[in-house]
């Protein structure tokens, strides 16, 4: 008998024992499943990787297709960059919290804005009446941005940024802060998120429809392939699309279709897929099904790898390589016992270490309830450094690989995903699969259908539906002050007092005719920012050129 | 045969985080209520108008991004100008308990944080519904 033959039969004796066992005393379920539904065995043994060619399907690390992580070495080499989200109220409050956070320890940056800012209002619009710097910062010109990053030397840092409707205009702003402070582009490094797909999908800052979105991106792609060449041109994000409810399956599935559109709306552009392809980045999410994370990662990594090589010929190995950003998952929060919060960030977090990720923000216990306090964010911190420093996961690469488990968990996400694609492909792509409501609507049936698990008690959320206490409203939540909005009124007044205003409007006018045109318009966006026009001015240029985005409704 | 409680479910404001209300709306909709979604990124004015025109006995707001000081009572205060004071108003999503009470002193009948199973919204809609 060879060793499978023998290790078969002691699986079906060993299953015939379970049935018995489980017989006498039932299972806790009558099945089980993980986070995102997909069912789990009783058991996991070499019968169910066996067949697996190692080299082909997992290969090792830093090798095609790139399983187990972009980077030969990984953390052994250098640990994954520790960079909060952060910012809010007016550009001195977050520049503070930046040069804090820096203070800790944190090893990049990452700017919030607030929603005027991330769709192209100024401060003084009246849609802006009552959000001005309460989710992030607000900035309305190249002033408010070199006070944001006053004293912070942008050679030194990488700067990531979650902007996407205006991202030309705040790359642009900060290309030119940092010319004045003697630094040229060629030296920046950092991420735009400048992923509108999504922002359709799921996240909802969006201005105008896809067609010049898209346009706008592939400008961004050319121009930093020749003058910003270590920028990360976009972050492709299934953070928000899992936020708003996916599967971790969808969360890969719908991602990995839209950086499908970006890269086959660059070579429709005329761009050479490895000249822009390796600046490509993602970003994911992290929730709490601890192998399923873990296998979601590994296997967007090979998917991606796979679509590069076969779909688009790239060359380039750093075409192939899926390198990512993740987040802790926000809507895993319960605003009920928040401290219970810290221990499900540090599983999310160890997930994301786990399955290799290249940087990392940790959530604050207390962001079901308001942006994250001083003390929280420092926790948060404190638990991406006792995972760096203390856990031992980060010493060896992909340590779960060869996991039973965790390789078939993989494969099945692989496939789940690649059926996913091509059902987009059959619409048509992304694009047309967003106008038609279909990604959408798959998301909200999976939302539906998580929430009415936990209403039923199918899915129990420590503190939420089991495990309640009556507690005392939280204390020391962060509170952004309302004067802010005025402030920003005022300064806006001021700067417009004190600029040239006929430059600026040239500028402006310079930018409407090449937005009618075909020119990249990256270069004309940073001459209307370096003479102070403002981001309002900017995108009501683009919006009476381009139209804005209308949503088609529906629950 | 009795009316069907109709409600509209409203984003004001910026803020793109519509899980919540999707999900609440489709909820009051298979309690057997009419709902109305009105998509994101509407002012105060906008929701008063859809209620109005859609004949509206309740206004369910959701915001996250934290204007809902500014927000919630502008409707309530657009609603009275209107003379449909008889419209149930009351909001969710991520509201710092503080703020609750100022918020229930400008008209918001309720203010339901994250967590609230579907069915106490249901509930409390049919408690409290005004008109119908």
């Amino acid at each position: 008998m060879s060793d499978s033959e023998k290790l078969k039969a002691a699986v079906e004796v060993w299953n015939a024992k379970a049935d018995k066992t489980a017989a006498r005393f039932p299972e806790r379920k009558q099945a089980f499943v993980t986070g995102s539904n997909a069912p789990v065995n009783r058991l996991y043994s070499p019968l169910d990787t066996q067949d697996k060619d190692y080299l082909e399907s997992v290969g090792l690390p830093g090798e095609y297709p790139y399983t187990r992580g972009v980077q030969a070495t990984m953390y052994r080499g250098r640990l994954w960059t520790m960079r909060q989200y952060a910012g809010f109220a007016s550009a001195e409050d977050s520049n503070a919290r930046y040069k804090y956070l820096l203070a800790q320890g944190q090893t990049g940056l990452s700017v919030a804005f607030d929603l005027p800012t991330q769709i192209g209002y100024d401060s003084d619009h009246a849609l802006a009446a009552g959000e001005v710097g309460k989710v992030g910062v607000a900035i309305d010109s190249l002033e408010d941005m070199e006070t944001l990053f006053a004293g912070i030397p942008l050679d030194k840092v990488s700067t990531s940024m979650t902007i996407n409707a205006p991202a030309s205009v705040l790359l642009a702003m900060y290309i030119a802060v940092a010319e004045k402070q003697g630094v040229s582009a060629e030296k920046l490094e950092g991420t735009i998120q400048n992923d509108i797909l999504k922002e359709y999908i799921a996240r909802g800052t969006y201005i105008y429809p896809p067609a010049p979105s898209m346009r706008l991106i592939t400008d961004i792609f050319a121009y930093c392939s020749a003058k910003v060449p270590n920028w990360n041109t976009i972050s492709i994000s299934g953070y928000h699309i899992r936020e708003a409810g996916s599967t971790a399956i969808q969360e890969v599935a719908f991602t990995l279709a839209d950086g499908v559109a970006y890269v086959e709306a660059a070579l429709k552009a005329g761009l050479d897929v490895d000249d822009f392809a390796p600046r490509l980045s993602f970003f994911f999410n992290a929730h709490n099904d601890l192998f399923e994370e873990v296998a979601k990662f590994r296997a967007a990594r090979r998917v991606w790898a796979h679509i590069m090589k076969d779909r688009f010929g790239a060359k380039n190995p750093k075409s192939l390589m899926l390198r990512f950003h993740t987040q802790t998952g926000g809507s895993t929060l319960t605003a009920q016992q928040p401290e219970n919060n810290v221990v499900r960030v540090a599983i999310q977090a160890l997930a994301a270490v786990l399955g290799g990720t290249q940087s990392l923000h940790t959530n604050s216990r207390d962001e079901a309830l308001a942006l994250p306090s001083e003390d929280s964010v420092r926790i948060a911190l404190r638990t991406q450094q006792i995972l760096a420093y203390e856990s031992g996961v980060a010493e060896t690469p992909d340590p779960l690989a060869g996991s039973y488990y965790v390789e078939t968990l993989t494969d099945s996400i692989e496939k789940g995903v690649m059926e996913y694609i091509r059902r987009i492909d059959d619409l048509g792509g992304a694009v047309k699969a967003i106008e038609k409501g279909y990604i959408q609507q798959e998301i909200q049936d999976s939302a539906y259908a998580w929430q009415m698990g936990m209403e039923k008690g199918e899915r129990i959320v420590v503190g939420l539906n089991k495990f309640q206490v009556k507690e005392a409203s939280p204390k020391g939540l962060l509170r952004v002050d309302p004067a802010v909005g005025e402030r920003q009124v005022a300064k806006i007044a001021a700067l417009k007092a004190k600029r040239d205003n006929a430059t600026v409007k040239g500028a402006l006018e310079a930018l409407k005719k090449a937005a009618e045109g075909e020119d990249n318009l990256m270069p004309l966006i940073l001459e209307a920012v370096k003479v102070y026009a403002t981001l309002g001015e900017i995108c009501d240029v683009l919006r009476n050129v381009f139209g804005e985005y209308r949503p088609s409704v529906m629950f | 045969m009795e009316r069907k409680i109709r409600v509209i479910v409203a984003k004001p404001g910026l803020d793109g985080h519509d899980r919540g209300a999707k999900v609440i709306a489709r909820a009051l909709r298979d309690a057997g209520m009419e709902v109305i979604y009105t998509g994101l990124r509407q002012t105060p004015e906008q929701i008063v108008q859809a209620a109005l025109q859609e004949d509206a006995d309740v206004v369910a707001l959701s915001i996250l991004s934290g204007a809902h000081n500014h927000l919630f009572p502008r409707v309530v205060e657009l609603l009275r100008e209107k003379g449909a004071e008889d419209i149930l108003v009351f909001g969710g999503g991520v509201i710092p308990e503080d703020d609750i009470p100022f918020l229930k002193s400008k008209g918001i009948a309720e203010v339901f944080g994250p967590g609230t199973p579907t069915q106490t919204t249901v509930d409390f809609i049919k408690t409290h519904v005004k008109r119908s």
